[in-house]
């Protein structure tokens, strides 16, 4: 497979999985706008919404104050916003429709169609355009068309890429988010515990689809341990830090085995998949989350490069 | 202007190809004909046939308007454009491996010189060169019009990269799907043989370093290119790679692509980007589209480009006069096909000749393309007649001239029913090891009433063409 195929099977991907946990977020925030002011008053919702996906600064020189209107312009539809859904969703569209002989009919179809809905979407008139209905459009074209890509892609070297972007990509959002919530959503280490961590809590959970998940895998209330380990070692959870990890590793070694080659990528992937499947919660926190996940994201980041100088830049190392 | 030809309706009769089309076309209700054209461009659309027009503002990719009322050729017709097209494409090879080697045409003082050899398209680069099989155009597109029933007219030919014929096959898939009884009730020659026979072409002239089954690639300038879809979509059929320069690298003696597992060796390139851009060593060094070193590799028997560099000297419109004399000058036979007759601004009688009757002429700039850069005098109102005559007179040599054909008209649907609309034609035939022609060929149709332009860049759109089986 030329690696510049490769290349933008695996960026389609890793935009398909931005643009979801974008539409995420965009509707936690939405959610929490409905809720009653707890925490002395303190409402940075939208800023942390923004701060997850290292948007806060642009929107601010932009738009100004957070309304919800201006957030939900500037994360749904704004293509100056590399992380709004609508960028995100053009980024994956362009890299499908320059690889399309490498997608399945159905794959390039799922693609295309939600990309021709988003451009109604945004033809449409703003005051007849519920939130809801955005990001539940946009979580369900991210169902489909990695259900397209399930059903009908070829396990084949294409399909790996694929996976990678995904996995890749997952594993950096659930880090990225999990750091919010410690360092933004938190305006001061007092509140810990309190009923706002609380809250917060269960708002990163809707985050990331995983609250049912968590009420039935845990029990009993929420708390930080809990949720770190749901978010980071559950092997369950599939968007945890391992199974994302694992995921990567997965696709690696099926490369690996397909060009009968080892490589690089898979042992960097080999490597953080060996360290995190050991720990517990307790490691974690010994370390201190926000460390466990700076480190985290790095490790992740040298699986992406080993990647590319492994695959997607066609001189083998 | 003369009678336009109706390729339907010949006297009052509806010619014999025509027959089942005009039951057809009368029992269709006008809802079901609105439908069927919202569900034709919606199969357009979502399959993603579009072509790139970036830079105008407005909807970059664009759907060329598909007209589902096909042009019909009887067997018998065909036969006749199928040996006259073969025979100029062998003819253009002939003059393409002449003009870069012994020259014996010159020197015969059937074409001139200085034509050839100050011919923007003829490549220095390659004189002396003899790519495998002697092929220099492989995939040769001649654009045909027609005047009456048994006069047909080459209008141009194209040697470099010919582009459409992605319509031709994908127009076809879309009629039948759509009316699948079209195909019960008439016996239509099918074209899906085109992209396995495109295959085995390029194959064909690998070059003599190649020891195994050759690699063949498409290059491409890239996705932004307005016949990216095409590009992709050859290659799709053919299950072949499509590259683009930044994928291709030149080491030793051979061409390589870049890939998952490796660099992979490449022996054929079937380019889609023009000489300029295949070599920044060679021409222009600030195209980041080509490969740099290509050219080496080719001249040195590593890697065949189809089509040669240099071959668009012979589809030049000031050789054009000379393609019927090609024939009988390589093949020693009478032409087939007939030119339009032509004049040559270059020529002083030529010219005189044109400036006095502007009114009544088609002008064509020499190398201008994509229906640009032309007047069509009868449809021209003076002020324009008058800045083409001054073009004309400051630089002769730049332009020719045609009489104003009646080309022949289809019937299409419009608007208030069903019209007759002029319509063109551009078969493919591919050279290689043997030469080859599917039954078929990419319909233009001028969907604006009366006019004469069916270029897709100003308002034209495609049809089915059909070839009736014996």
């Amino acid at each position: 497979m030329l690696s510049r195929t490769a290349s933008h099977l695996y960026w389609m991907a890793r935009y398909l999985e931005r643009a979801e946990t974008t539409a995420r977020l965009l509707q936690v925030g939405a959610r929490n706008g409905l809720l009653p002011d707890i925490g002395g008053g303190y409402r940075n919702d939208w800023e942390a919404v923004l701060q997850a996906l290292g948007q806060l600064e642009p929107f601010r020189e932009k738009y100004g104050d957070p309304n919800q209107r201006n957030i939900e312009t500037f994360l749904f539809f704004d293509s100056s916003n590399p992380a709004s859904v609508m960028s995100c969703m053009a980024n994956a569209r362009e890299n499908a429709r320059v690889v399309r002989t490498a997608l399945t009919s159905q794959v390039w179809d799922a693609i295309n169609m939600s990309f021709q809905e988003m451009q109604e979407f945004h033809r449409t008139e703003r005051s007849k355009l519920m939130l809801n209905d955005m990001t539940d459009w946009a979580l369900r074209a991210g169902a489909l068309i990695r259900g397209a890509i399930g059903g009908t892609q070829l396990r084949d070297d294409g399909y790996r890429f694929i996976g990678l972007g995904y996995s890749i990509e997952r594993a950096d959002n659930t880090a990225r988010l999990l750091d919010v919530k410690y360092y933004v959503l938190l305006p001061s280490l007092s509140y810990v515990g309190s009923a706002l961590d609380q809250t917060q809590w269960a708002t990163l959970l809707r985050s990331m689809h995983a609250h049912r998940a968590f009420v039935w895998t845990y029990k009993g209330e929420i708390t930080a341990g809990k949720i770190a380990d749901l978010l980071i070692l559950n092997r369950q959870f599939p968007r945890s830090l391992l199974s994302a990890t694992q995921d990567s590793v997965d696709h690696l070694e099926a490369l690996s085995r397909g060009y009968k080659q080892p490589s690089r990528a898979s042992s960097v992937a080999r490597g953080l998949l060996g360290e995190i499947a050991e720990l517990t919660v307790e490691d974690v926190f010994d370390e201190g989350l926000h460390q466990f996940l700076l480190r985290f994201m790095r490790r992740n980041d040298q699986i992406a490069a080993a990647v590319q100088a492994t695959y997607l830049s066609g001189v083998p190392e | 202007m003369a009678q336009t030809f109706n390729e339907m309706v010949d006297q009052g009769h509806v010619r014999e190809a025509y027959r089942n089309l005009e039951k057809w076309q009368n029992d269709m209700p006008g809802d079901l004909r609105a439908m069927k054209q919202s569900e034709a461009e919606a199969l357009f659309r979502r399959v993603g046939i579009t072509f790139a027009v970036y830079g105008e503002g407005g909807d970059p990719e664009r759907l060329i308007p598909f007209d589902m009322f096909p042009r019909v050729f009887t067997a018998s017709e065909w036969r006749k454009l199928d040996r006259g097209i073969r025979q100029r494409a062998a003819a253009l090879n002939a003059f393409l491996a002449d003009v870069y080697d012994q020259r014996e045409i010159i020197r015969a003082g059937r074409i001139p010189e200085h034509l050839v050899t100050k011919n923007e398209a003829f490549e220095k680069a390659v004189v002396g060169f003899r790519p495998p099989r002697n092929v220099w155009s492989h995939i040769v597109g001649i654009d045909l019009v027609r005047t009456g029933p048994d006069q047909f007219y080459v209008l141009e030919d194209n040697c470099r990269t010919p582009s459409g014929v992605s319509y031709m096959l994908q127009n076809r898939e879309i009629m039948m799907r759509m009316f699948p009884n079209l195909f019960v009730e008439n016996r239509i020659a099918p074209v899906d043989g085109y992209a396995d026979t495109l295959r085995k072409t390029l194959a064909s002239v690998a070059p003599q370093k190649c020891d195994s089954d050759p690699t063949v690639v498409i290059l491409t300038p890239g996705q932004f290119n307005s016949a990216y879809y095409e590009h992709s979509f050859l290659a799709d059929l053919m299950g072949v790679e499509l590259v683009e320069g930044q994928d291709l690298f030149v080491d030793g003696d051979f061409c390589w692509m870049r890939t998952t597992e490796g660099p992979k060796k490449v022996d054929v390139i079937y380019r889609r980007i023009d000489d300029a851009f295949i070599d920044p060593l060679c021409f222009r060094p600030d195209s980041m589209l080509g490969v740099p070193g290509l050219m080496n590799v080719y001249r040195s028997g590593g890697v065949t480009i189809c089509s040669a560099p240099g071959a668009g000297v012979a589809d030049d419109k000031a050789i054009y006069t000379f393609v019927p004399e090609m024939i009988r000058f390589y093949l020693g036979e009478a032409p087939i096909l007939e030119n339009v007759p032509t004049w040559q601004c270059a020529k002083a009688d030529d010219c005189k000749y044109v400036l006095e009757n502007l009114s009544e002429l088609v002008v064509k700039e020499v190398h201008g393309s994509g229906g640009y850069g032309m007047l069509v005098g009868p449809k021209a109102d003076r002020a324009t007649i008058e800045a083409f005559r001054a073009k004309i007179e400051e630089r002769p040599s730049n332009y020719i001239a045609q009489p104003t054909l009646a080309l022949s008209a289809c019937p299409t649907f419009v608007e208030e029913g069903v019209a007759p609309r002029h319509v063109d034609l551009r078969p493919y035939c591919l050279v290689g090891e043997k030469i080859e022609l599917v039954p078929g060929g990419l319909t233009r149709v001028a969907l604006n009433e009366g006019s004469l332009v069916v270029n897709s860049s100003q308002g034209g759109g495609v049809k089915d063409t059909w070839v009736l089986a014996e």
